[in-house]
């Protein structure tokens, strides 16, 4: 009864935070005019929007599994509904063969498709507003030349109330503001680079940031990323700016600029949904870019604090890290080693690892559960994998071991328990 | 008293000693610094179920031995999401079609001993069934125009290299689960699709059957899947995943 209350009063809320928004709409920038796209040549134009759709990693969402490219139809599960995402090849009657640059930028830019209607956030605009229109028009060239596949765009299936336009009216009302990332002249070009990749085509906040009960993230220009449980897929999106998270502030450049590129790094690997973002787009950009996204996150202001944990030393609590600590031994310390150090780039150490340690537990139970492959790049085309332990050690025993894995060589977060591992067991591998 | 060692003027030989005795030392610590750059190494994830739970699960297919071309094409299908098992998909999904392909000859190159016969859901089949069953791998069916498995899966139906498998060792519970897979097309290959059209005209009545002898046949580890040569073409149904099979 009171859930049904409280969304009641949420709708009335957006109802009148709708109406204010068609009254009082804010001002659109829409950024510098175009000055590059237009001067360069068809082919040159057609290759820098490839660039910038790898940047996006449009191909994630507008391409199913085994489906040919960008024809669109995978379903994005939110907790409203599924999201399915629409063809963007170059076909007139299913595709965007028919818009113009301007309706493309519309898109990109204010979230609403040709002819104004309105768009679900699950197109991370909220990001993509940030582009400038130079990029737009490159985008818009290399999308007019992807093959046109003829193929239906596909019903959203979202609940009632989220499939009403009004709704987004009042969501967007809310949640957004449509604005071009303008250069901070105190800051250097790379800081700047590396903000408008991060901020805009890269859509780190679309993970990385945690969303409210209307699933929008907190700060409307892409620059919030203090981490988020994601919705459905049931990983989580470590914090960018909390040193105890994945804040990278005390990281050196190169190992930053490793882990995008190549997916290891002597402090860490990537794993789940950040495998697919490494894989699909951060390994084909260019140097300089990665380098610049790595500049600026490394000068992220630092936030969250550091919960000192104050651990538990009665005979029960120790008998279950003990019991931890063998399994470890048993199976685990031959690749990551005695001391946690492990063997790095092929094993991460995990003495430090800050993947561990997070309030969140859930990454490495998962893993432990699930193991995996790092992902397969240019720079790492022959990754190492870590064996899936689901079906050797029972709940209770991944939450020894993996509590034990945040009590060691320094690590100090609070225990697990077999419920919470229970819980990731039935999550959907893919 | 230790005499201090000397700070200068080390002779080439005594620094070659040094070095000698550093790599001794470190030959003798645990290999900290760099894994086995083994492929055995790389796919550990892949061994922890396809070494053991081949030997103990009555589901598990076995994999070693397999013609590469075959094990390449599934690990594709895994990943493009033609074939569906979700720890499959998720292992392979951001692998390069090199290393799959590696990751199959891996495979391939692989003999271990078969283990004992799992006691699936073949071993209460009775003798009609057994019967029926040998028939249609040894004859097929040719009013139904089902083709015999003999004729494309080798004599000895060990396989025929490069892409198509060896069915000996199988558990019947996996044949069972494949033929339902390609019946409601969860399990697709490229076209044109040979087993889907197969397993469309087969009863679950001739699955079992046949499932059921197979899984009954005591297989060889000595042997090897047959030569490329060997395989009559055109086949009787056109494969897409075989070299020159789709007519």
């Amino acid at each position: 009864m009171k859930k049904v209350l409280v969304a009641l009063a949420g709708l009335a809320a957006l109802a009148v935070a709708g109406a204010l928004f068609v009254l009082f709409r804010g001002d659109d920038d829409t950024g510098p005019p175009p000055s590059v796209t237009a001067n360069l040549a068809p082919a040159q134009k057609i290759a820098r929007g490839a660039y910038l759709a790898r940047a996006g990693d449009c191909m994630a969402c507008h391409t199913t599994r085994g489906g040919q490219q960008y024809a669109g139809g995978r379903a994005l599960k939110t907790p409203f509904g599924s999201v399915v995402s629409p063809n963007i090849t170059s076909d007139k009657a299913t595709g965007i063969g028919g818009w113009s640059a301007d309706d493309f930028w519309l898109a990109l830019h204010n979230g609403k498709s040709k002819g104004g209607r309105l768009l679900y956030p699950a197109f991370p605009y909220t990001n993509y507003t940030r582009i400038t229109r130079d990029d737009s028009d490159a985008l818009y060239a290399y999308f007019q030349s992807v093959p046109a596949v003829s193929q239906a765009n596909q019903p959203h299936q979202l609940r009632f109330p989220y499939n009403q336009q009004f709704m987004l009216a009042a969501w967007r009302a809310l949640y957004f503001k449509p604005a071009v990332f303008r250069p901070e002249t105190g800051q250097s070009v790379d800081w700047n680079r590396g903000a408008y990749l991060v901020q805009g085509l890269g859509h780190c906040s679309a993970c990385h940031s945690p969303r409210n009960a209307l699933g929008a993230v907190s700060g409307s220009s892409g620059d919030s990323l203090s981490g988020g449980l994601i919705p459905v897929l049931g990983w989580y999106a470590p914090s960018l700016n909390s040193d105890a998270e994945a804040g990278l502030g005390d990281w050196q450049q190169e190992h930053i600029t490793a882990l995008l590129k190549t997916g290891v790094s002597p402090r860490a690997t990537v794993f789940g949904p950040m495998a697919e973002v490494v894989r699909e787009s951060l390994q084909h950009l260019s140097d300089s870019d990665i380098n610049a996204m790595a500049v600026y996150l490394r000068a992220l202001p630092a936030q969250g604090v550091k919960l000192e944990f104050e651990r538990d030393k009665g005979p029960q609590a120790t008998a279950f890290l003990t019991a931890g600590a063998k399994l470890y031994e048993q199976h685990c310390a031959e690749c990551h080693g005695d001391g946690g150090a492990g063997m790095p780039p092929g094993y991460p150490p995990l003495a430090g690892n800050r993947a561990l340690t997070m309030e969140q537990a859930v990454n490495p139970i998962r893993i432990v559960l699930n193991g995996g492959f790092a992902p397969g790049t240019a720079g790492n085309p022959r990754p190492y994998s870590m064996p899936p332990f689901g079906h050797v050690l029972n709940d209770n025993e991944v939450a020894q071991v993996v509590s034990y894995l945040r009590s060691a060589w320094g690590n100090n977060a609070p225990p697990v328990d077999g419920n919470e591992v229970n819980r990731y067991r039935a999550i959907p591998l893919d | 008293m230790r005499p201090a060692a000397p700070q200068h003027g080390r002779s080439v030989h005594d620094v070659v000693r040094r070095l000698a005795a550093l790599l001794l030392t470190a030959g003798c610590l645990p290999a900290y610094a760099a894994p086995p750059d083994t492929l055995e190494q790389r796919v550990a994830a892949c061994i922890a179920c396809h070494a053991a739970k081949e030997r103990g699960d009555a589901f598990f297919p076995r994999i070693s031995g397999k013609p590469a071309g075959y094990l390449y094409n599934q690990l594709i299908n895994f990943r493009e999401g033609r074939r569906n098992y979700p720890m499959m998909t998720y292992m392979v999904d951001h692998l390069p079609d090199a290393y799959l392909r590696e990751i199959a000859d891996y495979f391939a190159a692989q003999h271990p001993p078969y283990p004992p016969a799992q006691a699936g859901s073949g071993a209460n089949a009775g003798a009609a069934s057994l019967a029926r069953g040998e028939a249609l791998v040894r004859h097929g069916d040719p009013a139904r125009k089902i083709p015999a498995c003999v004729s494309c899966h080798g004599a000895a139906l060990y396989g025929v290299e490069p892409a198509i498998p060896g069915l000996l060792g199988l558990p019947s519970d996996y044949i069972n689960a494949q033929f339902g897979a390609w019946k409601n097309q969860v399990r697709r290959a490229a076209a044109p699709d040979c087993m889907a059209d197969i397993a469309g005209k087969l009863s679950e009545a001739d699955v079992a059957a046949v499932s059921a002898w197979i899984s009954k046949q005591p297989p060889d580890a000595a042997a090897r899947p047959a030569l490329a040569a060997s395989l009559a073409m055109p086949l009787p149904q056109p494969c897409g995943s075989v070299p020159g099979g789709a007519k």
